[in-house]
Parts: structure tokens; sequence; C-alpha cells
């Protein structure tokens, strides 16, 4: 069971989200783990089984959503009260007046949560990325549009090319096919 | 074993009717809706040239409007005191109340989980990012000297000052700017897996360039979706309370103030309430034509323009509630300036304004409680078109009325807009049109990646429904293959 590092992958195509999910999951039965499939819309199912862990969004976006909540108020309190008090209005120049300033902070937390959302999410999935192996797979064209794929990458330790190729043949796809670098 | 949080496909009540006509297919999908941004510039239709054609005459009309307003500045508009806050800021309300529609299907009905609400959100959120940047002209160009506009945003200069943190019409630029951000973004978000797809289609290699720059090189990757759905489901989770904020906030402008009319303390959720209102006409009004022009009616259908309408009816009915509480406050107040702002309402200088609001919001809509009225294309126009029109008068009399006579006597004034307002306004659909036309001429107008799910999901539920009636078999094997009839057609 040696690892073949000469290639990334083994691909499968699959003609529909079902049986794609039915791989996935006698691939993780299998035993491997290093594998990703490709489909032109999210199947939750098949995200349970190729990543069953955690996203990690949720937490960046709460940590960015309490920072920038935090650091807005803190940022009104002192041009408010510290740098520049000054009367308007008979409002009390200290933080008795804090409920006054709640809007903006919310409006803070909400924007930074956002971006924390946004760029988190990209940052996670390691975007962009404008060349990737799995592209040079005939088809791959379609995965954008109709086509299911599933791919066993060669750095799972259970990858063994010749081994891997014929498992995935073994679940009916359309098509199994190397992925070059 | 698998942990992963459920996203999307929380089961749904099973109403045993389909949001999508049948035989559509995942390839099908894919070509009819991403082949109109791909089609040649000599090959797109006359039609839309002839639209675009006169929103971009219009657009004209905002830059003539606005360069006369440089030169010489507000006076060229009706406003004066006691009235200083005339059309500029009845136009922003209106427009940010439009573009709150975009935000409530793409967030809220994300949230409640509703299927349908696919077909539409990517229209409905360009609709809330151009109406926004419609109505952030106003209050800009309101300031009088506009070009010193980022005095409102705190930045180290020279006086050491600060803007007024506490005060509504500070809160306002902080609203306005993050809701417009929040929208892009999430819009944006929606776009990446269809720039994939736009990517994937195209033969023109300079095309492919461009919308493979856009796609970040989206893979489709289940790793990648997982993620993706977690964001999408977050940005609409913090959308939620910040589309309610900004109106909110935008209601405070005039709730804070002591005018007679503006202090109520319904004002809030009865703006919010407003703007859904007259958001979902301006979508109605938008989507039919487009629909039917681009023959989109087996994603957009008959069903989706009725529960559109149902949406409008039930805000519409919380507006009206708004508008009881408003005569009662101003009974109850004991106030003599608040009571006198009623009889004003009902028979001062701009009665026939009060009049017309409660027809538009209030009479004009009560069609919509039987069927045969919001599934009819004409009369959901009609309606439309009229909400349009009474969410207009509604900030005209909010505004106005209350600003005519105040307190004093002695102050009081009429207020008249002058030709330089009405085309300032004509020229906001000038910009909004001419938006709107461009994207649907480069960007895929419909969610592609979500109508897929969304073929997925029926798919699905046909399958259990077919199980369920014991004639089914062996379901989830390989049986929603893409490339058959959408077996929900058998129902």
């Amino acid at each position: 069971m040696q690892a073949s590092n000469e290639i990334y992958g083994v691909m499968a195509e699959f003609d529909s989200p079902n049986s794609l999910l039915e791989a996935a999951k006698k691939a993780r039965a299998a035993g491997y783990r290093k594998m990703d499939a490709y489909s032109p819309f999210p199947i939750e199912e098949v995200c349970e089984e190729i990543m069953p862990e955690d996203t990690g969004v949720p937490r960046i976006v709460l940590i960015c959503g309490l920072l920038g909540a935090s650091s807005g108020f803190i940022f009104q309190a002192i041009g408010e009260f510290l740098d520049y008090p000054y009367n308007i209005g008979g409002r009390p120049i200290a933080i008795t007046n804090w409920p006054a300033m709640i809007p903006i902070t919310f409006e803070c937390g909400i924007l930074c949560a956002a971006f924390g959302a946004v760029f988190g999410m990209l940052a996670l999935n390691g975007l962009p990325m404008p060349y990737h192996p799995v592209f040079n797979v005939p088809r791959f064209e379609r995965a954008s549009q109709d086509a299911f794929f599933l791919c066993i990458e060669s750095v799972d330790p259970l990858f063994d090319r010749g081994r891997t190729s014929q498992f995935l043949r073994g679940l009916s796809p359309l098509q199994v096919s190397e992925v070059a670098h | 074993m698998a942990q992963a949080q459920p996203i999307r496909t929380a089961p749904q009540p099973d109403t045993g009717e389909t949001y999508l006509l049948p035989g559509e297919t995942y390839t099908s999908i894919s070509s009819v809706i991403g082949d109109v941004p791909l089609t040649a510039p000599l090959k797109t239709p006359r039609a839309w040239f002839l639209g675009f054609g006169v929103a971009f005459a219009l657009l004209m009309v905002f830059l003539v409007s606005v360069s006369w307003l440089f030169i010489r500045g507000v006076g060229i508009w009706g406003i004066n005191i006691p009235v200083g806050w005339g059309m500029d800021i009845i136009n922003f309300v209106w427009w940010i109340g439009i573009g709150h529609a975009g935000t409530l299907i793409s967030a809220i009905l994300l949230l409640l989980n509703q299927g349908w609400r696919n077909s539409i959100n990517r229209f409905a959120e360009a609709m809330t990012l151009f109406a926004v940047a419609c109505a952030g002209q106003y209050p800009i160009l309101h300031l009088g000297r506009p070009w010193l506009f980022y005095w409102l945003f705190p930045f180290p200069n020279t006086h050491g000052m600060w803007p007024n943190f506490r005060s509504p019409l500070d809160w306002d630029v902080f609203a306005i700017s993050t809701y417009a951000t929040v929208s892009l973004l999430f819009w944006l978000v929606g776009l990446v897996p269809d720039f994939a797809t736009l990517r994937d289609r195209s033969s023109n290699p300079l095309v492919k360039r461009i919308y493979g720059f856009a796609a970040v090189g989206w893979r489709g990757s289940a790793r990648h979706w997982h993620r993706y759905e977690m964001a999408s489901l977050l940005l609409a989770g913090i959308s939620t309370p910040l589309v309610v904020s900004v109106h909110s906030i935008i209601s405070l402008d005039f709730a804070v103030a002591q005018v007679p009319g503006w202090q109520v303390t319904v004002f809030p959720p009865y703006f919010v309430a407003g703007a859904v209102f007259a958001g979902f006409a301006m979508v109605l009004l938008l989507m039919i034509p487009v629909r039917a022009f681009y023959g989109f009616q087996s994603y957009i259908t008959i069903r989706h323009l009725d529960v559109m309408a149902k949406v409008m009816l039930a805000t519409g009915m919380l507006v009206v509630y708004g508008y009881f509480m408003e005569v009662f406050a101003s009974l109850y107040s004991s106030s003599k300036y608040e009571q006198y702002l009623l009889y004003n309402r009902l028979s001062g200088p701009s009665a026939w304004a009060y009049y017309g609001l409660l027809f538009c919001n209030a009479v004009a809509i009560q069609p919509l409680w039987f069927r045969r009225v919001r599934q009819n294309i004409p009369a959901l126009m009609v309606i439309s078109a009229i909400v349009s029109v009474g969410m207009w008068l509604e900030r005209y009399v909010i505004i106005v009325i209350s600003l005519q006579r105040d307190f004093l006597p002695s102050s009081w004034a009429i207020y008249i807009p002058t030709v330089w307002d009405w085309s300032l306004y004509l020229g906001t659909f000038g910009l909004f049109f001419t938006l709107t036309f461009i994207f649907i001429r480069v960007l895929p107008m419909i969610n592609i990646f979500e109508i897929r799910l969304l073929l997925h999901q029926e798919t699905e539920r046909a399958h259990r429904n077919e199980a369920a009636h014991g004639h089914g078999h062996d379901h989830g094997h390989g049986h929603d293959h893409g490339h058959k009839p959408n077996p929900a057609a058998a129902d």
C-alpha cells in the first residue's frame, strides 16, 4: 500500500445526486477520509459524508461580530466622553448615556460579522484559487452544471492507484479518471 | 456518525404542490438561465436596447438635476422653513423601503426555509442594491454642501471634532452604509457559484476569463459548499436584524423629533412593515415583465406571484394598523398639536394626500384576499403600481403635512415641489433602471444553483410521496437522474 503522489487522486463521475451520495457513503465505509465531492449545488447529505466536522465559520463570525460591536462602542465613548465632550441637547456627557450609542454599536457588529462570514468562508476554503488539479478531469466543466463527481485524493493513507480506481469502478460510475497535478 | 449541523434541508410541510414547472432538468436550468448573460452583445434583444435607452436618458436627467443643484444649491428645490425636509427625504425613505423587500426575500425567507424564494432572491437582492444606491443620493444631496459628506464619518481631522454619535441622523449614516455593504456582500457571495457556471459554459475566451476571475476558482467542492452554506445562513441571520434596524433607525429620525405626527412610538415596526409592503409591490412590478420577456414562467410561476401578493396583503394590513394607531395616538394624546394634526390631515390643504394614501394602501389591496385576483397578472400589476404610489404618499403625509403646520400658526407655510424636485426623482428612476438593465444583461438574474437545489428537493419529495402512496420502491437509488423530466409532474 504505497502512497502514490505522482497524481492528485482518482475521480469518478456519477449520474445523479443520489448515486453520488451512495458512493460517498461507501467510500467512507471503506475507510477513505481524504476525499472530496463536486456537485453543481450543495447536497447536504454528501457534505456530511465528506466533512462531518465543524465548518469553523460560525466561530469566526461570532468573534468578528463581538470585536466589531465592542470596538464600535469604545470608539464612540472615546469620541463623545473623553476626547471632545460636548453638551448637545442636554444629554449627559457620561457613560450613563450608553443607550444612545447602541444603534451604531449594533451596526458595527453586523458589519464586521458580515465581513467575517464572507472572508472567513473564502479563507477556510482556500479561495481564490485560480488553478486546481481537478479542473484537468474530462467533463469537469459539467460539475458546475449537471454532473456529480467524487475524488479520492492521493494523500489518503489508504490510497493506492490501482486499488482505489478499482474501488471507484465498483460504485457504478459513468467514468473514472486519474487527476494529474 | 455525521455531526454536521443541518443547514437547509429541514423537512417542510408538504403542501403537495410544486413551485417548478414540470420538465425542468439540471441541464435545462443551467442553459436557460445561464445563456441570457452569455448572449453575444450584438444578439441582445432589441427591446433590451430600447429599455436601456429610456433608462439611460433618465439617468442623464439625474445628472442634469444634480449638476444644477451643485451650481445653485438646495434653493432650487421647494424646501424652505418650516418644510425643510421635502421630496428629498420622502424619496430617500421611499427608495430605501423598496430595497427592504430584497433583504426580506433573501434573508428572512432563507431562515424560514422557504424554497420558493430561490427563484426570486437574486433579482430582489439586486433591486435592494440599486434602490439603496438611489436612496443614498438624497441625504447627501440634501446636505447643502454635499462634497463634505465625509464629515458624517469619524475621521482624523485638524479640528479634533467628532460626529455626534448620539443623533439619529448619524445612526442613519452607519445604518445605511452597513446595509449597503452587507447587501452587496450577500449578493456577491450568492453569485460566486453562478459565475463558475458561466465560466464553464461560455465559449468566448475573454468572457470565460472575466467570469472565471469573478468565480475565484469555485469548483463545487462539498467541503466548500458546506462552509458556503453555513456562511450564507449566518449572513441571512445577521441581515434579518439588520434590515429591521435600518428602517427602525430611519423612523427614529422622525420619532425622536418633537414635531406633531412624528413622535409616535409605533413608528419603527410601522416603518418596517411599510418598507416590506412597498418593496414587494416593486418586486412584482419588475418581475412580471422580466418573467414574460425572458420566458422564465417555469421558474417564477404563478404560485410565486400568488405568495408575494399574500405577503403584500399581510404587510399592507400591518400598515393599516399603523394608520389606526396614529389616529388613536393623536386623539388619546390630549396634546392640542397632535389633535390638530389629525384635523389637518383630514381637512387641511394637503388632505388629498391623506385620502389618497388611505385609498392606495388600505382600500386598493383588499381584492388580494381573493385567489383569482392574486393570480391575475394585470390585476397584480395595477395593485402594485397603486401601492407604490400609496407608499410615496405615506411619506409625503408624514413629512410634509406635519411640517407645514407645526406649533406656531405664524410660521405655517405650504410646500410646493419645484420642477427640480421632480426631475431629480425621475432621474433616480433612470439610475435604478440603468443598473437593472445592465444587471439583467450581464449577470444571471435567477440564482441558478439554488434552482438546481430546489429541483433536487422537489424530486426527492416526489419520490417520498410515491413511496408513501405504495407504488414507489427503492427510492434514493439514482432515480432522480438529472436528465429525466421532473417526476413531480406526475402529481
